[in-house]
């Protein structure tokens, strides 16, 4: 199915919500000690991601749309819920190094975001595989992120050395500070990046994030203000247009 | 019952040691993000003691004397972010009718704090150390005060930030990380504190 390839490489590439969204920064920071950490969590979320897209996908017509968060949030915890107790069983050692990061997935604000931005509005397969696209893109940068910080931090590389004995690790990468730089390091090149391409005259804008912002801005008012109009308050129709007709734009200004 | 020794270690050990943004990454979001200026990172912090200690007694309520009973305890995150969610309506409802001027100081950053990881991450540390009601609270405060602690020198040194030459890809949010990161380290030399 073509539309199933589309959104998955959306999630990869185009849409990356760590590289591109800049999205659920809470684990990120906190959870890629390692590269197989950063694996683990990234797995497990885009698991979580992939079931509450499909399920919310099914719902949509039955959630109505003032109480349509808190309903997100209970389907969205249900399966961290699931999740976590899968993982207890079966991958305990997992489960220890990840701690309390497993429920925390809950305030992930990828996975509302996806909930609210796409599964809300679009069919139950597309919007599997949207889950799973993104989760995909999740897990990349968490693993990529994770291998950086164990690289520098312990010269290893999923547990096994790889830089000689003369290399001395830089222990700090492996540690809470590391995380900072590691991200200061990547925003800057984001930025970077974004400069170069609005001086070749191309269009960076963002698209579909649910936040409508990034993360770093979430507090300014991008999807608390979701959060709380909806609960009694005056509503604002702050729908975004679908999301695939954006894309299409885009696409066009590209060629 | 809690010796007051342990209570004590607690209150260290959350708000200084292991503090909740620079060592364990949650509440990123309003660190980042209302870090402009020291008087709204102050109301800010006032506004996630208060909400934060309030749902770590709640939280730890609840578990004891509802999921317990009926051996439930597997719902703990469900259970959790609702009741906190509505908490934080709650507060704002009453704050607003019966005290009004707190009302005013707290008002915008309660609304805020519901996204807040760092408020279901305290109730479910609680649970996870096995913390009784008390402990629980001690806990909630101390955590909350170390993030009031660590968002107000933050903003500190961005007022500070603001007056410098920074080169046009750092501008922005990756100084803002880079200065975290280097408070992250003067933290760690509380480590040897316990």
């Amino acid at each position: 199915m073509n539309r199933a390839g589309e959104r998955l490489l959306n999630g990869l590439v185009k849409e990356n919500p760590t590289f591109v969204l800049m999205l659920g920064m809470c684990p990120t920071l906190a959870v890629t000690t390692s590269a197989l950490n950063g694996l683990g969590m990234g797995l497990t979320t885009m698991a979580v991601l992939a079931l509450s897209n499909l399920f919310i996908s099914l719902l949509r017509r039955i959630i109505p749309d003032r109480v349509r968060i808190p309903a997100f949030i209970v389907v969205i915890a249900t399966f961290v819920t699931v999740v976590q107790l899968l993982l207890q069983a079966y991958l305990p050692a997992l489960n220890d190094s990840l701690g309390v990061y497993i429920p925390l997935i809950v305030v992930n604000c990828i996975i509302l975001g996806r909930a609210e931005s796409y599964a809300y509005h679009n069919p139950p397969v597309a919007s599997l595989f949207d889950g799973i696209g993104m989760g995909l893109g999740f897990a990349a940068a968490l693993t990529c992120i994770g291998g950086v910080r164990e690289l520098l931090g312990a010269g290893e590389l999923f547990g096994r050395g790889i830089l000689p004995d003369a290399y001395v690790p830089i222990r700090i990468f492996g540690q809470a500070p590391g995380a900072f730089f590691v991200l200061a390091a990547l925003v800057a090149l984001q930025n970077f990046v974004k400069e170069k391409l609005q001086k070749a005259g191309k269009p960076n804008e963002k698209i579909g994030s649910g936040c409508s912002k990034d993360c770093m801005n979430c507090s300014d008012g991008g999807c608390t203000k979701r959060f709380y109009d909806t609960k009694g308050k005056k509503k604002e129709d702050d729908r975004q247009e679908p999301e695939d007709l954006t894309i299409l734009n885009l696409d066009e200004e590209e060629k | 019952m809690e010796s007051v020794k342990e209570l004590l270690v607690i209150l260290i050990s959350s708000s200084l040691v292991s503090n909740v943004v620079l060592s364990q990454f949650l509440g990123l979001c309003p660190f980042l993000g209302v870090s402009r200026r020291t008087g709204t990172a102050a109301g800010m912090g006032a506004a996630v003691i208060f909400v934060i200690t309030l749902a770590s007694a709640v939280a730890g309520v609840i578990y004891r004397y509802v999921l317990c009973p009926f051996q439930v305890e597997y719902l703990e995150t469900i259970v959790f972010i609702l009741v906190i969610a509505a908490l934080v309506q709650f507060v704002e409802m009453f704050l607003k009718k019966a005290m009004p001027s707190l009302y005013e100081a707290l008002g915008v950053y309660l609304p805020l704090i519901t996204t807040n990881c760092a408020v279901l991450g305290v109730a479910l540390t609680n649970v996870q150390k096995e913390y009784g009601i008390l402990a629980g609270i001690t806990n909630g405060f101390a955590t909350s005060v170390g993030f009031t602690v660590a968002i107000v020198i933050l903003a500190g040194i961005r007022e500070k930030l603001a007056y410098n030459d920074i080169p046009r890809p750092f501008q922005g949010m990756p100084i803002v990380l880079l200065t975290a990161g280097l408070m992250a380290i003067a933290f760690c030399g509380f480590a040897g504190l316990l």
